[in-house]
């Protein structure tokens, strides 16, 4: 017989007398060369009758988990029909890693049970149920934050001013920069738009109207809360949702300090007492951006813009604009501080928290919006 | 303590009456008795997996009890409401495995917040006493530090010195000695000691750690994770010697029966 092994995997099965299927393993054996089949094995057991596997290895050549693979799925093979195997001829250290593998046999119960996919009914009332037991736990949550306000109101709610003046400046002060950019060039783009339109009639100076109605009205709020929502909304919900991962918030609470109070009511009235000074900070910026076009482009006169501008847009425009702004930092700080909250207790479920807290705070803010468009129309402003 | 005044037989400090514990459908275990005396170092003890964390959850109300019921002392706290609750938390420290500081504070600023919660001191005074539980726990000159800075086995004694902060009768832990190095873990272990002969505090401990169980134990009970209930209470040495349950002195013997 050749010593010299061959550098690729060999598998012959020879029937030996009484029924053995004698399995000879040759070659080096690798990971990278793939895993041998077990369809010919399975084919020769069961035409084999009740007889015993045995191994020659003698021209074997260096192995690793391929072969280990493939005799643990043949010793499985063997076991389902009965058959004895016999690992003498296996080398001493497959002999033991084998034995290893099959040391602890599989618990009963512990591999997950695959879902039934197509059980239409079952998935609705599983999704029914999941989306009763998310409204509850919302409201729960609703609940418990204007109960915090109410004991804020009282002067009895426990939180740190110096984490409301950090949070006051963090998505205050330090979100500046990103609203100057974001408002100026929507002011900036309305105005081209209207202005396309206006040209035909020659009635350019109008751009100033529309862009200061329109960025007062709606859109300076709307933005800026779209802003917020993936600023602090997302950091909100990331902050507490790391928190509940390391248990910050199991300690808050054996302390007896409710983690409402003392992380969810700074938040919200950090965006509460922000809102409205970003949202007429964007409005000037927006009209701002709209007068750089008016000027420029134009030909229109920088004074002759603000004094039409000023002209177009009413205390009662800047008053709903605000309001809506106050309304949307709520809504966004509620959205980031409930998803937190509720966040899983790993990694991904903190990054899912985020996710989910910048979609619920722009799906609220959206519909808000539409609400108050309704509202504001009833009521003529 | 109320033992004292009572005078006649020493009330418990914690009485765990039929206790079951659930998440969803799955039981973790069910039927659980068992007393904690004042004064003791009680070990809650099992293999992984078994529902020991949780038990420490449900004695300090993160989790509520499926059925049964947790008595502090003869007030059960199980049917206490929020206010009562949260009066008799006050009472008790809590030590999490992971340390849980809160991580935007620093040392001094962890320890001193339910000082500034629940006393009437004033800061300077609190900050002083803030100083002294951190030296009691060997962290004398770290007050500034936030816990990103310093190691584990110093965020654990840090979350030590917190948890002794409004001088608990009743102190918990989980796994202190996770994570930490046998000398780190043998030092934590004499802390305990310490604290409980000088504070006179009931100490809780939820650990699977053999070293520190034979060293420190008073009283125990083991969590059997097969058939979902505890199995043995008792001293662990008595436990490891003569329990009659084969799993309970192979666990305490690493394996040999």
């Amino acid at each position: 017989m050749p010593t010299t092994t061959s550098p690729t995997s060999e598998l012959t099965l020879t029937h030996g007398p009484d029924g053995t299927v004698v399995v000879r393993l040759a070659g080096s054996w690798k990971l990278e060369s793939g895993l041998p089949s077990l369809v010919d094995l399975e084919r020769e057991l069961d035409s084999a009758d009740g007889a015993r596997v045995a191994f020659d290895t003698s021209d074997l050549g260096t192995w690793d988990s391929s072969v280990l693979a493939f005799l643990a799925g043949a010793s499985k093979l063997a076991r389902e029909r009965g058959i004895e195997v016999d690992p003498t001829g296996l080398p001493e250290g497959l002999r033991r890693l084998l034995a290893l593998a099959e040391a602890v046999p599989e618990k009963e119960g512990v591999r997950a049970e695959k879902e039934d996919d197509d059980e239409f009914v079952e998935r609705v009332g599983e999704v029914a149920i999941e989306t009763e037991r998310l409204f509850r736990s919302d409201l729960e949550f609703l609940g418990q934050v204007v109960l915090a306000f109410g004991r804020a109101l009282r002067g009895k709610a426990r939180f740190r001013r110096s984490d409301l003046a950090l949070l006051i400046q963090q998505s205050g002060f330090d979100a500046l920069p990103i609203v100057t950019l974001v408002t100026f060039l929507l002011g900036l783009i309305l105005a081209f738009v209207g202005a396309i339109q206006l040209q035909t009639f020659g009635a350019t100076i109008y751009v100033a109207d529309l862009v200061g109605v329109a960025m007062v009205r709606d859109m300076g709020a709307l933005i800026t809360g779209i802003i917020m929502a993936g600023r602090s909304g997302a950091a909100f919900a990331a902050q507490l949702g790391s928190m509940k991962v390391t248990q910050e918030i199991d300690a808050l609470e054996t302390m007896a300090i409710s983690s409402m109070e003392f992380l969810v009511l700074p938040r919200v009235l950090a965006l509460f007492l922000m809102m409205p000074f970003l949202t007429l900070y964007g409005d000037a910026m927006g009209i701002l951006g709209g007068a750089f076009v008016g000027v420029t482009m134009l030909g229109l006169s920088l004074t002759e813009y603000l004094l039409q501008t000023a002209d177009a847009v009413s205390m009662s425009h800047l008053v709903g604009g605000v309001f809506k702004g106050t309304v949307y930092g709520v809504l966004i700080a509620l959205a980031g501080c409930l998803q937190g909250v509720q966040s899983g207790k790993s990694s991904s479920a903190v990054g899912d928290a985020a996710t989910s807290a910048v979609v619920t705070g722009i799906v609220a803010i959206i519909g808000a919006c539409g609400l108050f468009a309704f509202v504001f129309y009833a009521l003529g402003i | 303590m109320e033992a004292s005044l009572a005078g006649g037989t020493p009330v418990p400090a914690i009485t765990v009456r039929d206790l079951t514990m659930a998440y969803g459908d799955f039981v973790l275990q069910r039927h659980l008795d068992f007393t904690i005396g004042s004064g003791d170092i009680f070990v809650i003890m099992g293999g992984s997996g078994c529902g020991k964390s949780t038990l420490l959850r449900h004695l300090i109300g993160l989790n509520e009890p499926r059925k049964g019921e947790i008595f502090y002392g003869t007030e059960s706290f199980t049917a206490a409401d929020e206010e009562r609750r949260t009066e008799m938390l006050r009472r008790i420290g809590v030590l999490y495995q992971s340390g849980a500081l809160w991580s935007s504070m620093t040392l001094a600023e962890n320890v001193s917040l339910p000082l500034g919660e629940f006393t009437s001191l004033q800061p300077d005074e609190i900050r002083e006493v803030a100083e002294l539980k951190l030296a009691l726990v060997g962290l004398a000159g770290f007050e500034d530090y936030y816990p990103s800075d310093i190691s584990g086995g110093m965020q654990k004694r840090a979350g030590l010195a917190r948890a002794m902060a409004l001088d608990p009768e009743i102190l918990f832990f989980d796994e202190p000695g996770a994570g930490l190095d046998p000398i780190s873990a043998r030092l934590l272990d004499d802390l305990i000691l310490e604290l409980r002969d000088s504070l006179g505090a009931t100490i809780v401990i939820v650990t699977h750690e053999l070293a520190s169980i034979f060293a420190i134990a008073t009283n125990s009970i083991f969590l059997d994770a097969e058939s979902r209930t505890m199995i043995a209470t008792g001293l662990p040495t008595e436990l490891r010697d003569h329990s009659p349950s084969d799993q309970v002195r192979r666990f305490l013997r690493r394996g040999e029966s």
